[in-house]
C-alpha cells in the first residue's frame, strides 16, 4: 500500500505544461530523491506535494486520505526550503515551535519536542538567538529542526544544500542521512546533485521536462540505465555515448549487437589505456585530470571520436601522447536511434569478505 | 614644495569646495525655512508691526493674537475635526491599502503592473478636476460640511499613495517566509498577525504617518466640502483671508495654531517618515 500516491499529476504555467502527467508511488520510510536538470520541474513537483501550487490534474493520496483539495497547513507535511525561509523576528526556538504553538500543543510538550529536536540538531545552545545572528550551516538546521518538531507525515526537502559551501554540504548530506536513518521518516528529497541524489536516496525519480524517464534505486540508474538521458545524467564523469557510426571498425571486431544507428554507451571506468597500436583503438592525449584517489583521461580517437577514461593508477601521460584504448565492451550499454536501451552492459562485481 | 601643500589643502577638512557646499546647503536651507519663520515671528507681533515697512525683525512679542483667535472661533472644534479626519482617514486607509498591496506584492497577475500605474496616475489629477462630481455627490447624499465626507475624500486621495508605498515594503518579504508559514498550518490570517504584520511594523507606521501629514494638511476639500460644523484648521486659516482685508499676524497666528500639532508630531516620527519615504531608493 503506498503510503503517497501520485496520480497523472499535471500543472501548466500559462501555456506550458510544467509537469505532463506524473505517476508514483512512494512507500513508508522512503527516502526518495527527484533529481534532473534544471527546468525539469522537480521543485514545482514538490511544491505540488506540498500544496503550495494548485494541481492542474490528478489525484494526490497521502496515507488513503485525497489530499488533492487540502490547503498546505491540512497537509501534515514539512518543508525544509533552499533560502532555509526562517522567521525572521523570531528566535530559534520560536521558530521550531511556531507550528506546534499554532496547533495549541502545550507549552511543556512544546519545551520538550524542540529541546529533543535541538539536541540532535546541536541547536541547544542557538535556541535564542535570531536567524540573522546565525551562520548559513545553522540556519540550515534551524530550518531541518522546525520540520522535525511536528513529526509530519512526509519530509519535504527543496535543494536545502545549494546554499552551502563544499564542505559544509559533504557535512550536513551525512546528517541528513543520520538522520533519515535515525527517524525512519518518509522524505522527498529535491537536487540538482548526483552526488546527493546517489548517497541520500532509496529511490531516485529522474525528471525531464516535466515527465519520468527512470524510477529505481541508485545502483539501478548507475548499471541498468532505462536510456541514453539517464544513462549520461547518472555517473561523473559524464558516460561517453557515441554513435555506432563513429565506431564501426570497433563493432566489426567485437560483433556488438548494436543497431547501425544507434549509440554506444561506455563509462569511462570501462575504458583502459595501453600502449599505441595494442588497443582497440588509437588515439592522442587531450587533457589529463588528476583527482588524487583517480585519474582522467580525455582521448581524441583517430576517427575523432572524444572519450574519457577513468584509472585508479597516476599517469606519466602528457597532452600530445600517443595511446591505445581498450573497451570493455561486455560492459558497454548499447542504445536505438531514439536513445532508449537495447542492451545492458555488465555491472562492477560486487566484493564479498 | 607647493605640491604638498596644496595636496593638503584639498585633503583637509575645510577645503574650499567643501566650504562652498556647506554655505550652499545653509543657504538653501534657510530659503525653505524662511516662511515658516517669518510665520512664527509675525504670529506674535501686532497688525500694525506686522504691516510695518521695512519688515521688523526686533519687536516686543504679544500672545494677543492667540486669544483673539480662539475667542472669536473655536479653534478646539476644528482642531478636533482635523484631528478626528486624519486619524480615520490613515485607519480607514491602511485596512483597504494593506489587503490591496498584500494582493499585489505576493500575488502578481498579467496586470499588476499596470493597475499600480493606473492608481498612481489618479494622483496626477488636480483634484479640481473632480470638484464638481463630488461635491454634487455630497451635496446628494446629505454628507456636506460633514466629517465623513471628508474622511472619504481623505482616504481615497491617500489610497493610491499608501497602496504604493506598502507594496513596496511588503514586495521586500520573502514569499517563502509566507509559505513556511502556511506548511506550518497558519491560516491566512495567522500567517498576517504573526508573521507578516511583525516584518512590516515599519512599513506600516511610515506609511501611516505620511498619510497622517497629508489628510491633515489637506486644505481643497476641507474648504470645498465643509463650513462650520466640520471645518478643519485648514478652513479657519483660510477663514482670517476676509472681504475686510488680510489680518496678518492673526492670520499668522492661526496658522501657527493650525499646524503646531503636526509639527511636533512630525519631529518626534521623522526618523521613521524619512525612513518610509526613501525606502528602496538605495538598494
Amino acid at each position: 500500500m503506498a503510503y503517497l500516491q501520485l496520480q497523472g499529476i499535471e500543472k501548466e504555467f500559462g501555456n506550458v505544461r510544467v509537469i505532463r502527467g506524473i505517476d508514483l508511488e512512494i512507500k513508508q520510510g522512503e527516502f526518495i530523491v527527484f533529481v534532473g536538470p534544471s527546468g525539469c520541474g522537480k521543485s514545482t513537483l514538490l511544491r505540488l506535494i506540498a500544496g503550495l501550487e494548485e494541481t492542474d490534474g490528478g489525484k494526490l493520496m497521502l496515507d488513503g486520505r485525497d489530499i488533492t483539495d487540502q490547503p498546505s497547513s491540512k497537509r501534515d507535511l514539512a518543508m525544509v526550503f533552499q533560502s532555509y525561509a526562517l522567521y525572521p523576528h523570531m528566535s530559534v526556538f520560536e521558530n521550531m515551535s511556531f507550528a506546534l504553538k499554532l496547533a495549541k500543543v502545550d507549552e511543556a510538550v512544546i519545551e520538550e519536542k524542540v529541546g529533543r529536536a535541538a539536541k540532535i540538531l546541536n541547536l541547544t545552545d542557538y535556541l535564542q538567538r535570531t536567524p540573522k545572528e546565525l551562520s548559513g550551516g545553522q540556519r540550515q538546521r534551524v530550518a531541518i529542526g522546525r520540520a522535525i518538531v511536528r513529526a509530519p507525515k512526509v519530509f519535504l526537502f527543496d535543494e536545502p544544500l545549494s546554499n552551502l559551501d563544499a564542505a559544509l554540504r559533504g557535512q550536513t548530506r551525512i546528517e541528513i542521512a543520520k538522520l533519515h536513518r535515525d527517524l525512519g521518516a518518509t522524505t522527498i528529497y529535491v537536487t540538482h546533485d548526483q552526488v546527493e541524489a546517489m548517497t541520500l536516496a532509496d529511490r531516485v525519480v529522474v525528471l525531464r521536462d516535466g515527465r519520468i524517464e527512470q524510477v529505481g534505486t541508485p545502483l539501478e540508474l548507475y548499471d541498468r540505465p532505462a536510456n541514453q538521458f539517464v544513462a549520461q545524467f547518472i555517473g561523473t564523469p559524464q558516460m561517453n555515448i557515441v554513435p555506432a557510426k563513429d565506431l564501426q571498425a570497433l563493432v566489426n571486431s567485437t560483433a556488438l549487437p548494436v543497431q547501425p544507428d544507434g549509440f554506444i554507451g561506455m563509462r569511462p571506468e570501462n575504458i583502459s589505456l595501453c600502449a599505441p597500436g595494442k588497443g582497440m583503438l588509437n588515439g592522442k592525449v587531450e587533457l589529463v585530470e588528476a583527482l588524487g584517489a583517480e585519474t582522467l583521461i580525455y582521448v581524441s580517437t583517430d576517427s575523432a571520436v572524444q572519450l574519457v577514461a577513468r584509472q585508479i593508477e597516476r599517469t606519466e601521460l602528457v597532452v600530445g601522447s600517443a595511446i591505445g584504448l581498450h573497451i570493455d565492451v561486455d560492459a558497454a550499454h548499447l542504445f536505438d536511434a531514439a536513445g532508449h536501451i537495447t542492451r545492458t552492459g555488465a555491472a562492477r562485481e560486487t566484493l564479498v569478505h | 614644495m607647493a605640491n604638498l601643500r596644496s595636496e593638503r589643502s584639498k585633503r583637509s577638512k575645510y577645503s574650499p569646495a567643501l566650504m562652498a557646499r556647506t554655505v550652499a546647503a545653509w543657504a538653501v536651507t534657510l530659503l525653505l525655512f524662511f516662511p515658516l519663520g517669518w510665520l512664527m515671528l509675525t504670529a506674535f507681533k501686532t497688525e500694525l508691526q506686522a504691516i510695518a515697512v521695512p519688515p521688523l525683525l526686533l519687536f516686543t512679542p504679544t500672545l494677543e493674537n492667540f486669544t483673539i483667535v480662539q475667542e472669536r472661533s473655536d479653534y478646539m472644534l476644528y482642531a478636533q475635526n482635523s484631528f478626528i479626519t486624519s486619524v480615520a482617514s490613515t485607519l480607514l486607509g491602511l485596512m483597504l491599502a494593506y489587503p490591496a498591496a498584500y494582493a499585489m506584492a505576493f500575488f502578481k497577475g498579467k496586470h499588476t503592473k499596470n493597475i499600480l500605474m493606473w492608481m498612481l496616475s489618479t494622483k496626477m489629477m488636480p483634484a479640481v478636476g473632480a470638484l464638481v462630481p463630488v461635491y454634487v455627490m455630497a451635496q446628494s447624499t446629505g454628507l456636506l460640511d460633514s466629517r465623513t465626507a471628508l474622511i472619504v475624500v481623505f482616504t481615497l486621495s491617500n489610497l493610491p499613495i499608501m497602496v504604493w508605498m506598502l507594496y513596496s515594503y511588503l514586495k521586500e518579504v520573502p514569499h517563502e517566509i509566507l509559505e513556511a508559514s502556511r506548511m506550518d498550518g497558519a491560516t491566512l490570517w495567522q500567517e498576517f498577525r504573526l508573521v507578516l504584520l511583525p516584518l512590516t511594523l515599519g512599513g506600516l507606521a511610515s506609511t501611516g504617518l505620511l498619510c497622517l501629514v497629508l489628510s491633515w494638511n489637506e486644505a481643497f476639500w476641507s474648504l470645498n466640502l465643509s463650513a462650520a460644523k466640520a471645518g478643519t484648521l485648514a478652513t479657519l486659516i483660510a477663514s482670517y483671508s476676509s472681504p475686510e482685508g488680510l489680518f496678518w499676524s492673526k492670520l499668522s497666528a492661526a496658522s501657527l495654531m493650525a499646524i503646531a500639532p503636526i509639527v511636533v508630531f512630525g519631529w518626534f516620527s521623522q526618523k521613521q517618515l524619512v525612513q518610509g519615504l526613501t525606502f528602496g531608493a538605495v538598494k
